[in-house]
């Protein structure tokens, strides 16, 4: 098993017709992932690359019956994209593009808040992140698939490349991955750490979960506290940033050192307060998971 | 991207938001005229993006436009150093002349996203003039948070609510929510990150302005905003850094001697957090983006060698989209083109990972390669050790 998305998914495309659109779209579609549709504005009812491109994603969610999108709309535009596929009730939105203005996401949240208070929920994942995989069944987003092998350990990772850093130690020593799930780099998101940790607790094939965080907010720490509570499978963490001063903007919008908090060491402690197993180095992320499950 | 204090002033009179009167100016003798036309009585500022320019010595009182004269003089060109600017400081090019006014008391506000409950903060306290996070560490209950929708806007009430909070009555009041409600709207209307007054000033005859501001904007949306780029003062940045952005690189410069080249940010962070685990001082943050070809491989070596601290160099690479050999290639025409004389190891993960290490073995070229993250770390760490204990000769490498 796995979370949010598997067989059953059929995904659409936003910005299809892109350069990197068109090419991350043949990848999933080469992974196995079902690739139903393109929304590209203004070319509805061609076909490209043998999937049918409709003008408008409420279209292609009432001819192909899509159920999540993935979304390489230029930033500018991006946060409306995000915002048609919700309106449309696509349920799983991945949106890729990087580089959304703060504004923007704050007004996207805002329209996702309010479907979800009228209990017509959606779930984005991103901005600004891989995107979400379960090995073996369905790939949506920029991750090689390739290192990612069918098991038992979810991932959740604010960073694109140091997640396949983790999953291919995890793939070497023989543990393969429920879902993989890059939540993003940016400050405003909509899915969280607590988000997936959550929909693991509830997904019997996840053993154990691995938590990848860096400097910046305070979402390890409200993880942290939500896993004491809630979460009774091994999570191993790791804090990407130890080493970052204090102001400076390490690439991601979000990891940031402001005013004295976020920093790796306050969000390491409170991490291993909550019983979590926090590694040092990212090398020993997937000897620790390992170690966790007793193998 | 931040502004000077005067451009932030600028941007939030627009707005509505009551500022004193003055004018910048790089020359001397227009700090006179500029101090006559305000009657006299001035205050010369030293415009540079870090805080603290008080304590640095880079604001003065002027009795008279000839002291204003002498003051700007004294300050433009000097090197300011500031709590906040590092011990190296920054030259001062431009001083702000504005008119002196009477303190009754000085508050402090300030708008900045509140990244856990996704929406704007307004924060307030009557401890205007100092560090907001020194009085949050003191006395936090001063600091009086209202989160306030970015889409709906500030309600009057929300603004009465804060002006009361601060001791705020009578025409004062009525000015502070006015000056309140211009405030946020400067924020959210230029997609700023960050708009601070502090102090904001309530005068003995009871108005209500921005004595000092500071305002910093959201770099994704600049391009609705042309006027606010131009702003942009490149003195202020890192040399290094204004031209690693050039080709799209992400360079932050530290103050080690391991240079780090790496795809993506939360991996280059983990690298450097490796090198520090494996007893060395990473020289710089470096990410290569998800799509770097030779060109901008070749431009990453340059900017690392810029940084004469550096020593050794880790190269680290997981291609996830991005191939191997392509990055191989890089790195080997990259050391040819500018004989590199300081050790290089190179650790490549993902597709086309053989070919790549081919290509890097072939080249005939002294490349250290590594097996996984923790082997790189170590294996560069010891060859900068090396390094540092007896400097290269030139061309050791090659």
């Amino acid at each position: 098993m796995s979370i949010w998305v598997g067989k059953q998914t059929r995904l659409l495309v936003q910005g299809l017709t892109g350069r990197e659109g068109t090419f991350h779209a043949l990848a999933c579609r080469e992974y196995g992932t079902q690739v139903v549709a393109g929304v590209t504005p203004g070319k509805g009812g061609t076909i490209h690359e043998g999937i049918p491109v409709f003008d408008t994603v409420a279209d292609a969610v009432r001819e192909t019956g899509a159920n999540a999108s993935m979304i390489f709309v230029p930033p500018p535009f991006a946060a409306d994209a995000i915002v048609e596929a919700a309106d449309a009730a696509v349920a799983v939105i991945a949106c890729i593009t990087e580089g959304i203005p703060v504004n923007d996401m704050l007004r996207a949240r805002a329209f996702l808040d309010r479907r979800a208070a009228a209990d017509k929920p959606v779930r984005l994942i991103g901005p600004n992140c891989p995107g979400i995989i379960t090995p073996g069944e369905c790939k949506i987003g920029i991750m090689p698939g390739r290192i990612h092998r069918p098991g038992g350990v979810g991932v959740i990772s604010r960073s694109g490349t140091l997640t396949y850093e983790a999953v291919d130690q995890l793939t070497r020593l023989g543990l393969g991955q429920s879902t993989v799930i890059g939540i993003g780099g940016d400050p405003i998101n909509g899915t969280n750490f607590i988000d997936c940790l959550a929909a693991f607790k509830d997904d019997p094939a996840t053993e154990a979960v691995v938590l990848i965080g860096e400097i910046g907010g305070m979402a390890e720490e409200e993880a942290a506290c939500w896993v004491a509570g809630n979460f009774r499978k091994p999570v191993v963490s790791f804090i990407a940033g130890q080493t970052a001063p204090p102001g400076r903007r390490m690439g991601h919008a979000g990891a940031i050192i402001a005013g004295g908090q976020g920093t790796a060491a306050e969000k390491m402690k409170a991490l291993t307060a909550a019983g979590i197993a926090v590694v040092k180095s990212p090398a020993d992320i997937g000897a620790r998971v390992k170690e966790a499950l007793g193998r | 991207m931040k502004v000077h204090e005067y451009q932030a002033k600028s941007i939030l009179a627009h707005f509505g938001v009551a500022v004193p009167r003055g004018e910048v100016t790089d020359s001397p003798a227009e700090a006179r005229e500029i101090a006559r036309r305000l009657g006299g009585r001035a205050v010369v500022k030293a415009q540079i993006h870090a805080g603290g320019r008080g304590k640095g010595g880079g604001v003065k009182l002027a009795k008279d436009p000839q002291e204003a004269h002498d003051l700007a003089k004294r300050i433009l060109g000097m090197t300011l150093v500031t709590p906040q600017t590092g011990p190296a400081g920054r030259v001062v090019r431009k001083v702000l002349i504005e008119e002196a006014l009477d303190i009754d008391r000085e508050l402090y506000l300030s708008v900045t996203l509140d990244r856990s409950r996704g929406v704007p903060v307004l924060m307030a306290s009557k401890a205007g003039g100092m560090d907001i996070e020194e009085v949050a560490e003191k006395d936090p209950g001063a600091i009086i948070r209202e989160g306030i929708s970015a889409t709906l806007g500030m309600f009057p009430f929300q603004a009465r609510k804060i002006a009361f909070a601060l001791g705020l009555s009578g025409e004062s009041l009525k000015k502070g929510v006015a000056l309140l409600q211009s405030l946020f709207r400067a924020y959210v209307e230029t997609d700023a990150s960050l708009a601070e007054i502090n102090p904001l000033l309530v005068t003995k005859q009871g108005d209500v302005l921005a004595l000092d501001a500071k305002m910093s904007f959201d770099d994704n949306a600049l391009f609705r905003h042309p006027d606010i780029k131009e702003m942009r003062d490149l003195h202020e940045e890192d040399p290094l850094e204004v031209e690693a952005s050039r080709y799209g690189l992400n360079y932050i410069k530290l103050d080690g001697n391991v240079g780090c080249m790496v795809n993506g940010a939360g991996l280059a962070m983990g690298t450097m957090d490796l090198v520090k685990l494996a007893g060395g001082e990473p020289a710089n943050f470096l990410d290569v983006g998800g799509g770097a070809n030779e060109e901008q491989v070749k431009n990453a070596f340059r900017i690392i060698l810029s940084d004469k601290n550096v020593r050794a160099i880790l190269i680290n690479i997981f291609g996830g989209i991005m191939r191997c050999d392509i990055i191989a290639k890089g790195v080997v025409a990259a050391v040819r083109e500018m004989g590199l004389a300081i050790p290089v190891v190179v650790r490549l993960e993902g597709t086309n990972v053989d070919q790549g290490k081919a290509i890097l073995r072939e080249s005939g070229l002294k490349i250290t390669p590594a097996d996984g993250l923790a082997d790189g770390a170590r294996k560069v760490v010891d060859a900068a050790n090396a390094a540092a204990s007896s400097p290269p000769s030139p061309g050791w490498e090659i």
